[in-house]
């Protein structure tokens, strides 16, 4: 089945190839999920499962769409003003579009680490921790806040770096302390989802490392997907991954396959997965 | 300074040769204020003005002459350009200097403790005093006129200019938005007298003629502050990264918490800062006041009835209708003025200040 | 799949009360201001229309409403042209000298100085103008363009003694309009692409003809708008006019007499301290005419500014 012969295929049966079937419960199930940016359709079509407490990688060339994907999981892409979805994405069985669900409720399960790190630069280290609880004016103990922010940074692999300059603005930090930094902020809040957008493309490669080690130790905690264009990346960290593809300029872009990654890797059902993972394209 | 840019003149070099030594210019230099000074003093006595005038005059006559005797016209041209911009920056700075410091030697001799601690209620016997050349009356009705009466316009004008500015940067996209764009932008330029008859108008309509108090020059003065709050404001929150927002919303946090909590606090510096030099703006403002507050003789600590004079308005009048004899009122009159020039002064550098001191050490 | 369903989606999605609140404030606040401001012109219709039709028995003056606002129109255009003939050319020079010339580290200093001069009251100004640029100018300068030049009619009539001419108060006014002509130009000066400007060096120009191949006419239209912002401040300043001119009444175009157009403002100024009745009323039309004057000015100067820095490309 090409990825052309989709298009006029009734949308339940188009042909995304799920030949490992997850066992578990889905952390997150989308199903038919459009997105527009007003009347630009950007993505369409997704329908997949992500598995709870592992590493989802999505991957693909640039704009094909699964950044903006990515967004929508946790309605990050609604900043953007016009921009919306069609389908269902349901966390642990819930709807997140469901017309009464407020989408800062979403957020706080669901959390997300940036491309370039951007911790607040008025806050020091310690506040940017617990900037999730602080800005949502949750009254903490000191104590209390003194264990999370020792608990995050610790989950975080920063800790030991950190903890004698904690007040120290979170911007005096090397960028591959900020982006842990940003994780530690992210999974302060306890979400059961983490979302990273390409979380080491402004990274030195040791540092890439340092946080590919962290996010492998995540995964006994949180539900993570990983937007990366590095398909090593992709092979070294992720159980399974999905492979987003776009036709041509200005047409959207779709879901290709999603597999376990080794499969991906060294066996894939799709030519254009094969191709772009052997480098042919993208 | 490429033009000077060369080798000791003892090398023999052709990138060198065909340029004028660099110390030629100086020469002319001092040639041509020496030449400026005799001739001037020859004619007319010593008035530095002229010298100042002749001198540069001449050094640029030759200067040019000399380049293009020693260079080439193309080098000629620039060196007169460069002369005659300096000679431009100069002459600009030459006004400043001399308001500062006419400014200064005519108002200090006013800076006593009657100026700051008395009105213009004067008896009979200041009278007096005043025909022998006493100095009398004080500024103390206008300094406290002054700082109500922008205090008025603070209080509308930055919460006001403030939200607009959110609601452009953070909410508004469509026509609302661009009107309230437009409209500021087309404010600003708004004459400031203008501004105190609409003030005016709007007490008149509502409160009945003639009406004179604090208050309504206080929404005169609101109405030039809020515009310049807006643009500056707005300008300082679209400099916030948008990445920071981002990163507060995906931690669920709530918009107006993140405005308020992440977006408000990065760009503080910046606002502070254009909100400092708005009142620095409106503070030495005199025709919208003279039309709206007017002038009393006393302190009045009521904006909402009755006249009140303010700094600008009173060194205005005291210039213009200084009494009998005339001196004592004119020092009133400079010593508001340098005043009001010490005010401006200080915001301006303390805008200044904030500036580099509120700012964020994570922002360029 | 063209059109999309769920299209009401995105203003459905629930937001906390403190949330709506918030932006409702914001919202209500741009709205305030939108109004307010276009209150202005509003407002001074209502209260200056009997000033304009209204019984002219009642103002002092008989002369019906045109030729009273004639005079201050012209005067008013005259003083303002005549600041911006001055104080272009410095301005443009002083900008040049800040963005090019000046050693970098000393360039923002000398741009802190010229926002100063904006910063002076212009009452101060005006006090300043009077006692220093005038018996200056009445001393040394104009006797002597008196006695040269009346052939040309801008410097005929009797020279003033003390000063208040139509040229001192052009000069200070150029002195105040300065800084804001000088900022703009600046800024478009510093924006010039370093591409264009190291192509021109790259042929072997001289500083003065790169900055006439690539900056001037990337900069022109901003020196030009700010030339049009600095003509709607000059025909606005009262201040310094009120204080300076020995007005008359009339049409004058010699600028070194004591007989002088007065200026819109400057005459609301003088005049409405004291003005009662219907002559109020007509003050406030001056006013409005005034706003439009310089509301005229200052969309031109929009429109020359949103035409593009598109010098660059001719």
């Amino acid at each position: 089945m090409t990825a052309n012969s989709e298009i006029d295929m009734p949308a339940q049966t188009a042909g995304i190839t799920h030949s490992e079937v997850t066992s578990v419960e889905p952390a997150i199930a989308v199903n038919n999920l459009n997105i527009y940016y007003d009347k630009f359709l950007a993505v369409r079509d997704v329908t997949i499962e992500i598995a709870p407490r592992s590493i989802t990688a999505l991957i693909g060339p640039s704009g094909c769409g699964k950044s903006t994907f990515l967004r929508s999981l946790n309605r990050m892409h609604e900043v953007i003003p016009k921009a919306h979805v069609e389908g269902v994405v349901q966390l642990n069985g819930e709807d997140i579009y469901r017309p009464d669900v407020d989408p800062v409720t979403v957020r706080r399960r669901i959390g997300m680490v940036f491309q370039r790190p951007n911790p607040f630069p008025t806050m020091s280290i310690y506040e940017n921790v617990l900037a999730g609880m602080r800005l949502n004016a949750n009254r903490l103990s000191k104590p209390d806040a003194d264990e999370i922010v020792e608990h995050s940074l610790t989950g975080a692999n920063l800790w030991g770096e950190v903890k004698d300059r904690l007040d120290n603005p979170g911007s005096s930090l090397s960028g591959g302390q900020q982006q842990r930094l940003c994780i530690a902020r992210a999974i302060a809040v306890e979400p059961e989802v983490l979302l990273m957008d390409e979380p080491c493309s402004a990274l030195d490669p040791i540092s890439t490392m340092a946080i590919e080690a962290l996010m492998e130790q995540l995964k006994d905690q949180f539900t993570i997907v990983i937007v990366t264009h590095n398909m090593q990346q992709a092979a070294r960290v992720s159980e399974r991954t999905a492979f987003f593809n776009i036709d041509g300029p200005g047409q959207p872009g779709h879901i290709v396959e999603m597999d376990l990654t080794e499969k991906m890797f060294s066996n894939p059902q799709e030519k254009a997965t094969s191709d772009y993972v052997t480098g042919r394209f993208g | 300074m490429t033009a000077t840019m060369s080798p000791p003149q003892s090398q023999v070099s052709s990138l060198t040769t065909g340029k004028m030594h660099r110390a030629i210019p100086f020469a002319i230099c001092a040639f041509s204020v020496a030449v400026g000074v005799v001739a001037v003093y020859s004619i007319g006595g010593f008035k530095w003005g002229w010298m100042a005038i002749v001198g540069a005059h001449l050094y640029l006559l030759l200067v040019t002459i000399a380049s293009r005797v020693i260079e080439d016209r193309r080098q000629a041209t620039d060196r007169a350009m460069r002369t005659v911009m300096t000679i431009a920056f100069t002459t600009v700075t030459i006004p400043l200097i001399s308001v500062f410091w006419k400014v200064i030697a005519e108002g200090a001799s006013r800076f006593d403790r009657k100026f700051f601690t008395g009105g213009m209620r004067i008896t009979p016997e200041d009278m007096l005093a005043q025909m022998e050349g006493a100095a009398v009356g004080g500024a103390l009705h206008a300094m406290v006129g002054t700082l109500i009466i922008t205090a008025i316009a603070g209080i509308i004008s930055v919460p006001l200019g403030l939200l607009t500015a959110i609601y452009l940067v953070e909410y508004g996209k469509g026509k609302l938005a661009s009107a309230v764009t437009r409209m500021v932008d087309v404010m600003t330029g708004i004459p400031s007298i203008v501004a105190g008859l609409f003030a005016y108008a709007l007490f008149e309509l509502f409160l009945g003629p003639g009406t004179r108090s604090g208050l309504s020059g206080g929404v005169a003065l609101s109405l030039l502050m809020t515009p310049v709050v807006v643009r500056s404001s707005e300008e300082m929150l679209r400099l916030v990264p948008n990445e920071l927002r981002e990163a507060s919303l995906a931690l669920g946090v709530a918009k107006w918490r993140t405005i308020l909590k992440v977006v408000l606090p990065t760009a503080i510096a910046g606002i502070l800062t254009g909100i400092t030099l708005a009142v620095a703006r409106v503070i030495g403002e005199t025709a919208p006041l003279l039309v709206t507050a007017g002038v009393a003789q006393d302190i009045n600590l009521n904006p909402f009835s009755g006249r009140m004079t303010t700094l600008p308005v009173f060194s205005y009048y005291e210039y213009v209708q200084p009494g009998v004899p005339p001196e004592t009122g004119i020092a009133r009159a400079w010593g508001a003025a340098l005043m009001l020039v010490m005010i401006v002064a200080v915001l301006f550098t303390a805008a200044r200040i904030m500036s580099h001191v509120l700012k964020p050490k994570g922002l360029k | 799949m063209s059109q999309p369903v769920a299209q009401e989606k995105i203003n459905k999605a629930p937001t906390s009360v403190p949330d709506r609140l918030f932006s409702s404030l914001s919202r209500a606040s741009a709205v305030t201001i939108l109004l307010v401001l276009s209150g202005v012109a509003f407002f001074l219709t209502i209260v200056g229309w009997s000033g304009m039709f209204g019984d002219i028995e009642g103002m002092s003056g008989s002369d019906n409403f045109l030729e009273y606002v004639g005079p201050l129109v012209f005067g008013t255009v005259y003083s303002a042209t005549l600041a911006l003939l001055i104080a272009t050319p410095l301005a443009f020079a002083v900008a040049l000298f800040i963005s090019h010339y000046a050693p970098r580290r000393l360039a923002q200093t000398l741009g802190y100085v010229v926002d100063l001069l904006a910063a002076i009251p212009s009452v101060v100004f005006g006090i300043w103008g009077i006692t220093v640029v005038a018996p200056l100018m009445s001393k040394n300068v104009y006797p002597w363009a008196n006695d040269n030049l009346s052939f040309i009619p801008f410097f005929s009539g009797t020279a003033s003694t003390s000063g208040r001419t139509m040229l001192t108060a052009g000069m200070v006014l150029a002195m105040m309009i300065l800084p804001i002509i000088t900022a703009i130009s600046r800024e478009v000066f510093l924006q010039t692409p370093r591409l264009h400007e190291e192509a021109s060096l790259a042929l072997g120009a001289t500083k003065w003809e790169m900055i006439r191949q690539a900056v001037v006419p990337y900069g022109r239209s901003g020196v030009i708008s700010g030339a049009m912002l600095g003509l709607g401040r000059a025909l606005g300043e009262t201040m310094a006019v009120a204080i300076i001119l020995s007005p008359s009444d009339g049409y004058f175009w010699s600028i070194l007499t004591n007989q002088n157009s007065n200026t819109i403002a400057s005459n609301i100024a003088l005049k409405f301290p004291e003005a009662y009745g219907l002559d109020v009323n007509r003050l406030i039309a001056t006013g409005l005419v005034l706003f439009l004057l310089s509301f005229g000015v200052n969309m031109l100067a929009r429109r020359v500014a949103n035409s593009g820095f598109s010098g660059a490309a001719g």
